[in-house]
């Protein structure tokens, strides 16, 4: 299983930029977010390695997932099962779930080699459900494994800026 | 538009009116009729673990701490200096000596007296300190669970459970030999009305229904197990003063009652080999894993927590329209090598279907939001607790009792709720 675990962001940054393997990531990462603005979970899932975990906690500064109570925590077999429940149409909250744009930005990097980086982000994302806009940020670890036959994600940590108070019940996914 | 009757005339045995859910006047009236009234649930005691231990929660809109002093006892206060009224304590929970006000330095003992006020020569001849302690509640518990009324005159907290004690006492065996404690809790709003939840913890008619893509996702043994629609041992009871608990896998109810037969669930298999090699025996194990889903019945106690298989589910009125719910997940409390292994998978179970991104939450959570929105089309058309009425017999116990799948514990909540109202 990919550990999940990220060190600080580098003091000073480098031309992260210019690295063609950041490049790779950060494209990456922006695929991601339209495939979830456009709800198009089935090729989302396909992102994902087979032992990546896909994970929101409710503590923001713990790195103990799996001894911790979260609001997703999920392996291959729950992410698939998550997909199947949100376009099988039998989820009401699904069905009508807020539209959402997300931005995804501030990138810093916190490990690079030509197998894999290690990327932080901030995502914004605002939805829209029966006449109400909500904001949602959040701070985003990815662990982007890079392959010649094509990217994929080895892990993704969402930590929500109210993640330890209270968070609506939504229909899509983060 | 008609006028609305007064608000105890707004329940009949069958039905309640619309407005209910969407009148503002009625939702203040509750504030003080109601949460100001009654023991409302505060705190289970795992998160008060020691003395200087604290929460800070809410009863009724108001903020409160709740503490473990230096003696042990458990003390509920009103979250606000009395001096000029600002918050002394904005965090969730944790340890203190005791509580300073940030403006002024007023500072509270976790007894809530008031123990020092900078420069007090401006207050000589003007006021004693041991006139302004924090306001405090009244504060009993039974079985972990810890409740705090404004009214100091109201009955024991034992009288107001009545029958729902032998039931918490049913519901703390899902330790499995230990204590329980809290693991974690789950925390989200919708846009509704608190009577909308109270209700949904007594509803077993909207499972298949609401929770199909849940059923769909979980093996077919725990899909087995909430085959409680067409089961008539499956029943809900009232209980009294309000209460109700509904009976999902009754033969998980009390779950020391365990003949063997019964086999554990392939899913714990690695479990179950986890614990034998930390040195359970068979009957110790089979008592961990059996409670895994929690003990199969809800116990729904007016007007604002109740325990659901294997969680607590708080709610908190916030505004007519607006309604806070949390889902606290609990497990065993006792060696690690032990409780370890067994919490992560309540806590996976946990996940799967509580909380904001769960399998199951957000579907109720639709479904309360399209209560409250329907609701205004005309208040005073009737919301309907009619389900299982001809069919409602008086159990052994004197209980009034009915299918599973039918609004008997409703129609308790709304009686006391009614009895509530009426009382100028």
């Amino acid at each position: 299983m990919t550990d999940l675990v990220t060190g600080p962001a580098l003091a000073t940054a480098p031309p992260f930029l210019a690295d063609p393997r950041v490049q790779r990531a950060i494209q990456l990462v922006w695929h991601e977010a339209a495939l979830l603005d456009a709800k198009d979970y089935e090729v989302w899932a396909e992102l994902y390695t087979d032992d990546a975990l896909y994970v929101v906690p409710i503590e923001r500064d713990t790195d103990d997932f799996a001894g911790s109570l979260n609001m997703i925590y999920d392996d291959k077999r729950m992410r698939q099962m998550r997909v199947a429940r949100i376009v099988e149409g039998y989820s009401l909250s699904a069905v009508d779930a807020a539209r959402t744009v997300r931005t995804v930005s501030r990138f810093t990097v916190t490990s690079v080699s030509d197998t894999e980086v290690r990327l932080r982000s901030a995502q914004v994302l605002v939805s829209f459900k029966r006449d109400e806009h909500a904001v949602l940020g959040a701070d985003l670890d990815h662990v982007v494994v890079l392959s010649d036959g094509g990217d994929r994600i080895g892990g993704k940590v969402i930590r929500l800026l109210n993640s330890d108070a209270s968070v609506n019940a939504s229909g899509y996914l983060l | 538009m008609t006028p609305t009757p007064p608000a105890p005339a707004l329940v009949e045995p069958d039905r309640v009116h619309g407005s209910l859910y969407t009148d503002p006047e009625i939702f203040e009236q509750e504030l003080t009729k109601i949460f100001e009234s009654t023991w409302v649930w505060v705190a289970h005691d795992s998160e008060l673990p020691k003395p200087g231990t604290f929460k800070s929660t809410y009863v009724g809109r108001q903020p409160v701490i709740v503490t473990r002093d230096r003696k042990g006892t458990v003390r509920t206060l009103l979250n606000r200096c009395r001096h000029r009224g600002a918050s002394l304590c904005e965090k969730p929970r944790g340890e203190a000596n005791g509580f300073t006000c940030p403006y002024h330095a007023w500072s509270y003992g976790l007894d809530g007296r008031l123990r020092g006020i900078p420069y007090p020569d401006g207050y000589e001849g003007v006021m004693e300190k041991s006139d302004l302690s924090l306001r405090a509640l009244r504060t009993e518990s039974y079985g972990g669970m810890i409740f705090a009324s404004y009214d100091p005159d109201i009955e024991p907290l034992v009288d107001f459970l009545g029958d729902v004690a032998p039931w918490i006492d049913l519901f703390t065996k899902q330790g499995g030999g230990y204590p329980i404690k809290v693991l974690g809790r789950h925390q989200f709003t919708f846009r509704g009305n608190w009577k909308i939840q109270l209700e949904n913890t007594t509803d077993g008619y909207h499972f298949p229904i609401v929770h199909r893509s849940w059923m769909a996702s979980v093996d077919a043994e725990t899909a087995d197990m909430m085959s409680f629609m067409t089961d008539p041992e499956c029943t809900t009871h009232s209980l009294g003063n309000g209460h109700s608990v509904m009976q999902m896998v009754p033969e998980h109810s009390d779950l020391d009652a365990d003949d063997g037969t019964e086999p554990l669930q392939a899913r714990f298999d690695g479990l179950v080999a986890e614990l034998g090699q930390a040195g359970l025996d068979d009957a110790a194990v089979r008592r961990l894993v059996r409670a895994m889903h929690g003990t199969g019945f809800n116990l729904n106690l007016f007007p604002n927590v109740s325990l659901s298989n294997s969680f607590f589910r708080v709610l908190r009125p916030i505004a007519v329209d607006r309604t806070l719910v949390e889902h606290i997940a609990i497990g065993p409390d006792g060696p690690p090598e032990i409780v370890g292994p067994v919490n992560r998978e309540r806590l996976r179970i946990h996940e799967h279907f509580q909380g904001p991104f769960g399998f199951g939450t957000p579907d109720d959570s639709e479904g309360w939001e399209r209560v409250q929105r329907g609701a205004q089309a005309e208040p005073a058309m009737p919301i309907m607790v009619n389900r299982g009425m001809a069919r409602e017999k008086a159990a052994g116990e004197g209980w009034p009792t009915s299918h599973v799948t039918d609004e008997t514990g409703m129609r308790a909540a709304y009686a006391k709720w009614k009895e509530m109202m009426g009382d100028d």
